[in-house]
């Protein structure tokens, strides 16, 4: 078939994905709000895919979310970074899986900069060395681990248990997409489908059944805005973007939103608890609020996963209508267990509950 | 007066993201920032581009280039291939350098970010760690959060964390050496000098207003201070 459009300009955008043998670096969000989803990472590609995924437990924070509030040099984080590079050359590794989007932007940044200015390279070499004795090389392959759950999105499809098909009325779901900013705003041609039409996540959504929302501000930011959120003072910016967002996906009726960084994840689904807590306002349909996903938890549920061994209940809003929407059979007494099946407290004012 | 183009031009993201400013405006229509602050990168870049010392330094004493929030979105739009956003880094750079940063409200809160994420990379070795997100400092994480934290350990093992723990997984403790390694990188870098410039700073100016800053943490008047003062000024 001939492609014409969007779609032609998004065959521009192809992205080479490593099929295997990961050299897997953390994300401080993630793994802190979302650890489940990690979890699912690793289990998914060792387990069922087979695929050599390592991680290296000296592997420490890239200092990005330092780095973007300002209080960590340029020259201080591509070392940091560098670091990083020489665990994985002496791990025997050469492709890297990056687990959060400011790490992704931010590895991507500074590979740009070693291009451009080949002395900042030579230096940080230097710094390193002096610093831990380490010496590096430069992954030969880089992807966010979207893209790879991206690029195995038919795998997925094919043993997958559900499809995103609103078992109710028998048509797909309605799914926001938001990629985070720092994916593929920065340097396009580092992410599936580059800045313009991101494919990443539609991608996802597209072949496990869904249908892709279009609307207004679906590239704006979802607010973090680093010392925009992290500082109490400035936090009115932070969920004034949100709201922004939020008004222009409502008359699409999302069933739910799929997020591509572990931060955007957060705040949609935190901020949404503070405007229903502020004014009422909720952004779903029938009076609730709209659950927010990560695409490992995405993944999880259409692989048949436990959604409480995903870790949905520990998001604010709860997803059990999302759940009766795809079909999924949960165990609500299951919900709050331990590891070993003792009870927990239940939480209380939970959104969807 | 230093000059503080050329000091610009030292730093490598303002010779990246700053080539020829046409003065379009496409990043400022496109800017989160723009859109509730009083803030105009398309200005900021014209000030700046103009080379004109005092306005520069009005800059750097200014709120204004504290309202970005990085999110890049002028460095896809603009037509020239600048990056306003990179000329902001440079500018807030040189204003902590330089001192400049307590001048403003905005710009004083450098010092409860390097108190609070700055203290959480050399202590835990990560940015952001669950157990540092602490719920009074944080009411919209909502009681979601403060239900985590109180069963932190549960929720963890559940979900295939380990946290505390040694070795691989979510939240794991990082070993000694690996921050050992970090703080060696802070300080052959200069990240560490930068840090300490910030907390130099931050205590003359807490001394100038009458507050206390404690050695360090987040417990001391200085701190409440900058991350909650908000004067009202900022906004559309």
């Amino acid at each position: 078939m001939k492609e014409t459009g969007k779609r032609k300009i998004w065959s521009d955008y192809q992205k080479e994905i490593a099929d295997d043998h990961f050299f897997y670096v953390r994300s401080c969000i993630r793994q802190s709000f979302f650890p489940g989803s990690e979890t699912f990472f690793l289990d998914f590609m060792r387990n069922v895919l087979g695929k050599d995924v390592y991680e290296n437990p000296s592997h420490t924070t890239c200092t990005g979310i330092g780095y973007h509030s300002d209080i960590v040099p340029f020259q201080t984080i591509m070392t940091v970074v560098a670091r990083h590079f020489a665990l994985m050359k002496e791990s025997g590794y050469k492709n890297i899986a990056i687990s959060c989007v400011t790490s992704f932007g931010i590895y991507t940044e500074i590979l740009e900069t070693w291009k451009h200015f080949p002395e900042e390279l030579e230096k940080t070499r230097e710094y390193l060395y002096k610093a831990t004795g380490r010496v590096f090389d430069i992954p030969e392959n880089m992807a966010h681990t979207s893209d790879i759950i991206f690029k195995f999105r038919s795998e997925i499809a094919e043993k997958g248990k559900f499809r995103l098909i609103n078992k109710l009325t028998g048509k797909p779901l309605n799914v926001v997409e938001h990629i985070g900013c720092h994916y593929a705003k920065m340097f396009p041609k580092s992410g599936v489908g580059g800045a313009e039409f991101p494919n990443v996540l539609g991608g996802m959504v597209e072949s496990w059944g869904g249908n892709v929302v279009d609307y207004p501000e679906r590239r704006h930011c979802c607010g973090f805005g680093f010392r925009q959120y992290l500082v109490q003072a400035n936090r009115g910016y932070s969920l004034s973007n949100t709201v922004k967002k939020f008004s222009s996906m409502k008359p699409y009726k999302p069933d739910f939103i799929l997020t591509n960084c572990p931060g955007c994840n957060m705040f949609m689904d935190k901020w949404q608890y503070t405007m229903k807590e502020m004014d009422g306002t909720v952004y779903g349909e029938n009076g609730e609020s709209i659950p927010v996903l990560t695409y490992e938890e995405l993944a999880g549920l259409v692989m048949g996963y436990n959604p409480w061994d995903l870790g949905l209940q520990y998001h604010m809003v709860q997803s059990e209508p999302l759940l009766k929407k795809l079909g999924i059979e949960y165990d609500p007494d299951d919900k709050f267990r331990t590891k070993d099946g003792r009870q927990m407290p239940v939480p209380k004012n939970l959104i969807n509950a | 007066m230093e000059n503080y183009l050329e000091m610009l031009k030292n730093d490598i993201r303002f010779e990246e993201g700053l080539n020829a400013c046409m003065n379009c405006g496409v990043c400022t229509a496109i800017c989160p920032a723009a859109e509730f602050y009083n803030y105009d990168p398309r200005k900021i870049v014209d000030t700046v581009q103009s080379g004109d010392n005092e306005e520069i330094e009005k800059l750097l004493k200014s709120d204004t280039i504290w309202y970005c929030g990085e999110c890049m979105s002028c460095k896809t739009r603009c037509p020239r291939g600048n990056t306003p956003g990179l000329v902001i880094m440079s500018l807030r750079a040189l204003s902590q350098k330089l001192g400049y940063f307590t001048e403003s409200e905005k710009g004083r809160q450098q010092f409860a970010l390097k108190r609070a994420v700055g203290a959480n990379i050399f202590k835990y070795g990560y940015c952001v760690a669950t157990y540092a997100v602490l719920p009074d400092l944080h009411p919209e994480q909502g009681p979601i959060w403060k239900y985590i934290l109180e069963n932190t350990h549960d929720v963890f093992e559940r979900l295939g964390g380990k946290i505390d723990e040694y070795g691989e997984g979510p939240l794991r403790r990082i070993p000694d050496d690996a921050k050992e390694e970090l703080k060696n990188i802070f300080e052959v870098t200069g990240g560490t000098e930068f840090l300490n410039n910030i907390e130099k700073y931050s205590k003359k100016k807490a001394e100038e207003m009458g507050l206390e800053t404690d050695d360090k943490g987040v417990d001391n008047e200085y701190f409440t201070e900058v991350f909650t003062a908000n004067n009202g000024s900022h906004t559309i």
